[in-house]
């Protein structure tokens, strides 16, 4: 990637991204971009190359071809400071089970090199943000998941990215903490914070401003909900995006 | 629109036609010191799809196991066509089949091998076995996979082979822990119409779910909180008053649990 991306309006750039894994392609080059404090969703089936377009984003694993940048910064040559940048929580939250909140949250802010003199208020400000403070010294593994999602989302927040990954950060968690959850998702984008998610759930779908559904590597659909939804299902007025979604997957 | 007559409460729902194949009367299980259900009393009629929906750690899937004969009530007693769960044990294994959250497909061995296992512990041979292969892999939409293992198929095949493997003995009971977490749209949708199916042939299905759209399609629900049964109802009679299931679920737990309400995150303590 050059310099001319316009880093002020678009937090990612993926042109004719593309990765192969032997005989299989798992991403068909794609191109898309996400806005500055846009909640964006990458929806598609399981299997469908949204995990793969994750790890190449976040420069994890890099492409076979096509190229992409996360904050102006080009994953291939540029993945450290990718990984300063961003912030990563999946549906599996990556926590260490037998550390309490406390101690996840101090291995966290050591993996992100966070200067030590600024540990006492990073910690404090996530266990209050998160409301964690009471179960701090609790082990992680004890937590019910809606509580284990928000320690998870609160150290992929330590390091104050400017993107965040969220893959299928809401599997397996009962609806009062999906509320909870969305309600401060939408608060950190208006914050600026962008924030790319992944979800297999249609009606948390809802509330991302814009949209990419891929299927087997490539993008069958992309715009606002509403967009995708009157594009799939003119016929039927009152569609809603899993209708949406079933028939653009099936039709493929 | 009916009037919204059921309130909060604990509301055993009380079945008053003939069959009742599932019965829980009064049940309770403690872990640790802590009630993880809490005289729970449940019929379920034979023939429907029950849903198990509320916060995590309501107690749902430690009924769910119970239910499976896999716990013991502390308190109270599960009966499954008029048999005990404790005491009867034995012969209730054949009248349920039950898929736990982490449900234990051999990774290694192929989805056919996998099937061949389940039909193996339930003594199912020769033209029946085939049959029945075929049925539950076709429902499955897996019959192009036979070959493939269990370990390289994707979330939504594998919970649609762990269905099949527990649906060859064509149980009376399915009990179904939260089956779709991490399921895309497509997958869930044929996994709700495989247990559509299976209904119309009679079947009984308890499931838990986190997922208010698939309480839709449930013919009663019953909300779970901190070990209670809230609530069991229609998901039309639950919603009456609310937009959606989901708002009458999350207003429902709100109102008795303050707590958990107030629990929201903390956005004054955003960086600037």
């Amino acid at each position: 990637m050059n310099s001319t991306i316009d880093i002020g309006k678009e937090a990612i750039i993926v042109e004719r991204l593309e990765k192969r894994f032997g005989d299989f392609t798992a991403v068909a080059g794609i191109s898309f971009s996400v806005s500055k404090g846009e909640i964006f969703g990458f929806l598609g089936a399981n299997g469908s190359g949204k995990s793969t377009t994750i790890r190449m984003l976040c420069g994890l694993i890099a492409p076979t071809s096509g190229e992409a940048s996360v904050v102006g910064y080009d994953i291939v040559t540029q993945t450290e400071e990718i990984k300063q940048a961003i912030g990563y929580m999946s549906q599996k939250f990556s926590l260490y089970e037998d550390l309490t909140p406390f101690e996840n949250i101090r291995f966290y802010l050591g993996i992100y090199s966070v200067p030590e003199k600024e540990w006492a208020q990073r910690i404090s400000w996530v266990l209050e943000t998160t409301q964690l403070t009471a179960e701090r010294n609790r082990l992680t593994r004890e937590l019910p998941p809606g509580l284990r999602q928000r320690l998870a989302l609160g150290c992929s927040l330590l390091h104050r990215p400017q993107i965040l990954f969220l893959d299928e950060p809401t599997s397996g968690v009962d609806p009062l903490s999906r509320r909870h959850f969305w309600d401060f998702i939408r608060q950190l984008a208006a914050e600026g914070i962008t924030v790319f998610v992944t979800t297999h759930y249609m009606d948390e779908a809802g509330n991302c401003g814009r949209i990419v559904l891929i299927n087997e590597g490539k993008i069958v659909a992309s715009g606002s909900p509403d967009e995708i939804i009157r594009g799939a299902c003119p016929e039927k007025p009152d569609a809603n995006l899993n209708d949406a979604f079933i028939k653009l997957i099936k039709q493929e | 629109m009916p009037a919204c007559a059921k309130q909060i409460g604990t509301e055993p729902y009380l079945f008053n036609r003939a069959l009742s194949l599932f019965s829980a009367t009064h049940v309770s299980y403690r872990f640790a010191g802590t009630e993880a259900v809490h005289d729970v009393s449940l019929e379920l009629e034979s023939g429907d799809i029950f849903g198990l929906v509320g916060s995590d750690g309501a107690g749902k899937s430690t009924l769910l196991r119970m239910a499976a004969t896999m716990l013991k009530p502390a308190a109270g007693k599960i009966t499954i066509d008029g048999l005990d769960t404790v005491s009867d044990r034995g012969k209730i294994k054949s009248l349920i089949g039950y898929m736990p959250q982490r449900f234990g497909l051999y990774q290694d061995l192929t989805v056919e091998e996998n099937i061949d296992f389940f039909m193996d512990i339930f003594g199912i041979y020769g033209a029946e076995r085939k049959a029945r292969k075929a049925l539950y892999l076709g429902f499955s939409n897996l019959l192009p996979f036979t070959d493939r293992p269990a370990g390289k198929l994707s979330g939504g095949m594998k919970q649609k082979l762990g269905l099949a493997c527990v649906l060859v003995h064509e149980p009376r009971l399915l009990i179904l822990d939260e089956p779709t977490n991490g399921v895309d749209p497509v997958s869930r949708q044929e996994f709700w119409e495989i247990l559509g199916r299976m209904r119309e042939k009679g079947m009984t299905i308890l499931v838990s779910t986190a997922y208010l759209d698939e309480g839709e399609r449930c013919d009663r629900i019953g909300l779970m909180h901190r070990g209670k049964l809230l609530q069991t109802a229609t998901p039309a009679e639950i919603r009456c008053g609310f937009p959606n299931l989901e708002e009458a679920i999350i207003a429902k737990i709100m109102e008795v649990d303050r707590n958990l309400a107030q629990r929201a995150f903390n956005v004054e303590k955003l960086p600037q």
